[in-house]
């Protein structure tokens, strides 16, 4: 519940708190979603690394084409996206409602597309015998720990693009406000930034040398 | 926008309808309740599991009448296998640790209490906070739910060390179903409690009505704040751990199998995972758990011994900042737990360095404690009691700790009942002090009734000197080499322990038994007790200034003003022997440190 809806309910209460932060509820709650969220990111990526470090046969199977230029193409999408959520967030804050909606939906479909490049990607890996357990390289647990680490992340993206479609059509029929749009907006920023944990440490450490 | 309508709600009149009012409610006070109905039947499944165990410790024979009935395998004809045993035992430190001490000092008096402590009509988000109590609800469910599935419940303990706890069914009973049960009843446990953090950590810093700034909050309110600072990172590790167990019970994946593992003369298919992973997620979560379990008791008591002792701690910042101390080392000391597991040995020096750091906010806290006691006027009651006899278990569970931060020393001490003694005493019987004390200070609050004194006292005396019986003899035990998570001390060795053996299962039984008091007094205060004032304990915080029990929107069309610190007694220049939160009334304090 933002600050401002709690003038609309009650106008004698927000002048009654005192909030000396003065960070709205619903961004202070969003900030500490990051922050336990980016604890669990944190967590799968230290365990990712820990079983690099002891598994003497880690395969490093990723050539430049495809799969870095693969990664390259996704991490150019998402950047993009994270320019126009921020664009989205700016127009929203000046009122501009409908420029503010092209962005948001811009996102999405960013979002969406940087879903599709990755689900190919897993489509071809899965086609060349990766699997959770097995693959045809090396250690067995390559496949487990990069499609738990990037599926990870995938969910956070597809559920991003879910609340962006949600949040922006509610925020055209007026029933959440630029201030939601900025919350939003931290949490694809967050997903944005996850992502260039994800590139040097699950692709490019394991580039063919 | 949905959130906003329960919040206009809330403003007016509680929902309609009894699904709505008792048991999907909004409002953080049934919530709370519920959390607490939630604790009170897992400790009373808890501790049955405990005198089952107990009784065939010192009996290895004994047939226990009806046990059959749990486990036709598990129990034939009423007497534990050896796995059984280990099976109740793995649900007995599961339900006490999640379910019983995670859940009633934090999340019960929590959501009850925060809220109106620090003037607020509700959390913020009282979705969330329902959602909050329903996941852990069906967390409780899926877990208890392995006792009924073919193999029983797992046997790999609370801690789920790996392989064990991952190869599945071929590990042993309990290890195939019963374990995958337990991985997801904790994910959703997780999922639970960082809702309730969420809602603790906005409603202390946004929803503080006016002049109650961060100094002027409660020590209750600062303790449930930094517990959630806690859960908020520590249950986001917990929970990919148990994800990841779960994927290599149902994916195949081996996170946490070694390769080459032969388990009953078959090789496992696994291979290349890390058993050392599991230790290092489940500690990073374990040792925060432990100061979730505690920090809040230390909040209650402080709480509680202030206002029957009619003054300040001797400092509340200092108060303050060694219990967030602690929250900040309880990250960095968790490897004090894996000194024998096989890392790298001087992994055990850089943690135990920190452990002993530990020691020093926890000596700070007790210092003050004693230091604020010494010389004051205690009323005796049993809120007070039960306070001091935290204070008594934490320092005497605390003391062994010292020797276990050692990796020299708890090279022989660990997995013995050394270890068992120091966090029986330190964590579950001084955190369950804690909820004794919190239930008989704001049971006058929550239902407008007194509980009745006389019975309170006898079951204090007859829950701490049993305490004590129950698990001081653990640590004598455990010097002497009696190893832990056995179920039965056959060993020639081991057979001069036995007598000691029955002692305690004598004890266990009369300390479980003794609980009937309490249960008694709380059923029976409810409906009959003395009815009780606004504020029977002339107390100062805010949730004492509202009618017992509370109405729906807690301080009703007022808006609360606070113009002190939280614990102004024996002031100068008051009217009385106290001066309430929100009382205007000017008084010439030095205490108002502002
Ligand atoms: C005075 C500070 C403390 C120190 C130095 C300390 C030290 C230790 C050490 C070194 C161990 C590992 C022993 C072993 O497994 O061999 C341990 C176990 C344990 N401690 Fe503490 N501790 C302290 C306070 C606490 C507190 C306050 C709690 C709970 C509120 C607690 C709960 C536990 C639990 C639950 C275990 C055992 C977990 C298990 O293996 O099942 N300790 N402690
Ligand atoms: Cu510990």
């Amino acid at each position: 519940m933002s600050q401002a809806n709690v003038v609309a309910v009650n106008p004698a209460e927000h002048t009654e708190r005192s909030s000396p932060f003065a960070i709205p509820t619903k961004k202070l709650a969003m900030w500490l979603f990051i922050v336990s969220d980016a604890a669990t990111f944190a967590a799968c990526l230290v365990a990712y690394g820990f079983l690099r470090n002891g598994t003497p046969n880690w395969p490093t199977p990723f050539k430049f084409s495809p799969t870095v230029l693969n990664a390259m193409a996704m991490t150019f999408v998402l950047i993009t996206s994270g320019l126009t959520m921020f664009l989205g967030v700016r127009a929203a804050k000046s009122t501009d409602k409908k420029m503010a909606l092209r962005w948001v939906y811009l996102t999405a479909l960013l979002g969406a597309v940087f879903a599709l490049l990755h689900l190919r990607e897993w489509l071809g890996m899965i086609h060349a015998g990766v699997r959770l357990f097995q693959n045809p390289w090396g250690s067995g647990l390559f496949g487990a720990a990069f499609f738990s680490v990037t599926g990870l992340h995938l969910l956070h993206v597809v559920s991003g693009v879910v609340a962006l479609v949600a949040v922006g059509s509610r925020y055209n029929r007026g029933r959440y406000n630029a201030d939601d749009i900025e919350v939003l907006g931290l949490y694809w920023h967050f997903v944005d930034l996850v992502w260039m944990f994800v590139v040097p440490f699950v692709y490019l450490m394991n580039v063919a040398r | 926008m949905h959130d906003m309508s329960a919040h206009a709600l809330q403003h007016h009149a509680p929902p309609p309808g009894f699904v709505r009012k008792h048991i999907f409610s909004l409002d953080h006070k049934v919530i709370g309740e519920q959390y607490y109905g939630l604790a009170l039947l897992a400790v009373l499944i808890g501790m049955v599991l405990s005198w089952i165990m107990r009784l065939h410790l010192a009996w290895p024979d004994v047939h226990i009448p009806g046990l059959q009935l749990l486990s036709k395998n598990g129990a034939p004809g009423g007497v534990l296998t050896p796995e059984y045993y280990l099976q109740l035992m793995t649900m007995h430190g599961t339900i006490m640790v999640f379910f019983v001490l995670t859940t009633a000092p934090f999340a019960a008096f929590g959501n009850y209490f925060l809220p109106i402590q620090v003037g607020a009509e509700d959390m913020p988000f009282p979705r969330f906070n329902m959602m909050s109590f329903w996941v852990t609800f069906v967390s409780f469910c899926v877990a208890v739910a392995a006792f009924f599935v073919p193999d029983g419940p797992p046997l790999s303990g609370w801690t789920a060390y790996a392989p064990l706890s991952a190869l599945g069914a071929i590990a042993g009973p309990g290890q195939g179903m019963g374990q995958v049960l337990w991985a997801v009843s904790i994910a959703i446990f997780c999922v639970g409690q960082l809702l309730g953090a969420l809602n603790f950590i906005t409603t202390t810093l946004d929803m503080r009505c006016k002049g109650m700034s961060l100094m002027r909050l409660p020590l209750t309110v600062w303790a449930w704040f930094i517990t959630s600072c806690m859960g908020l990172t520590a249950f986001a590790v917990l929970l990919p751990a148990c994800i990841l167990l779960f994927l290599d019970h149902v994916a195949g994946t081996s996170f946490f199998i070694p390769g080459d593992l032969v388990v009953s003369d078959t090789l496992q298919p696994h291979a290349g995972g890390s058993t050392l992973l599991w230790q290092h997620l489940f500690w990073f979560f374990g040792h925060p758990e432990v100061y979730i379990a505690i920090v809040p008791g230390m909040g209650i008591v402080s709480h509680v011994l202030i206002t029957n002792m009619r003054r300040p701690m001797l400092s509340h910042r200092v108060l303050i900042y060694s219990m967030g101390a602690l929250a900040f080392l309880s990250y960095m000391v968790y490897g004090h737990h894996m000194f024998v597991s096989g890392m790298n040995p001087f992994s055990s020096l850089a943690f135990s360095f920190p452990t002993l750091a530990i020691t020093i906010p926890s000596t700070i806290i007790v210092l003050i404690w004693i230091g604020s006691l010494y010389g004051s006027k205690l009323r005796i009651n049993s809120p007070s009691l039960f306070a001091l006899g935290f204070i008594s278990l934490f320092v005497s569970g605390g003391v062994s700790g010292f020797f276990l931060a050692q990796p020299s020393i708890d090279i022989i001490l660990h997995a013995t009942y050394f270890v068992v003694g120091h966090f029986h005493l330190v964590m579950a019987l001084a955190a369950t002090f804690g909820i004794f004390a919190g239930t008989y200070f704001w049971f006058p609050k929550i239902t407008g009734r007194m509980m009745n004194e006389t019975l309170g006292k006898i079951h204090f005396w007859f829950t701490f000197v049993g305490a004590y019986c129950i698990f001081m003899p653990f640590h004598y035990l455990g010097m002497a080499g009696n190893v832990r998570r056995y179920q039965a001390f056959v060993d020639d060795f081991m057979q001069p322990f036995i007598p000691v053996h029955k002692f305690i299962t004598v004890a266990a039984l009369v300390t479980g038994g003794a609980q009937i008091l309490f249960l008694y007094n709380l059923i029976y205060s409810r409906f009959r007790g003395q009815p009780a004032s606004e504020n029977p304990w002339q107390a100062t915080s805010l949730e004492w200034t509202i009618p017992s029990p509370p109405p729906f929107n807690n301080f009703g069309d007022r808006i609360p003003v606070v113009y002190h610190d939280p614990y102004q007694y024996g002031v100068d220049g008051a009217s009385d022997d106290y001066v309430m939160q929100d009382s205007p009334e000017q008084t010439q304090s030095v205490r108002d440190e502002k």
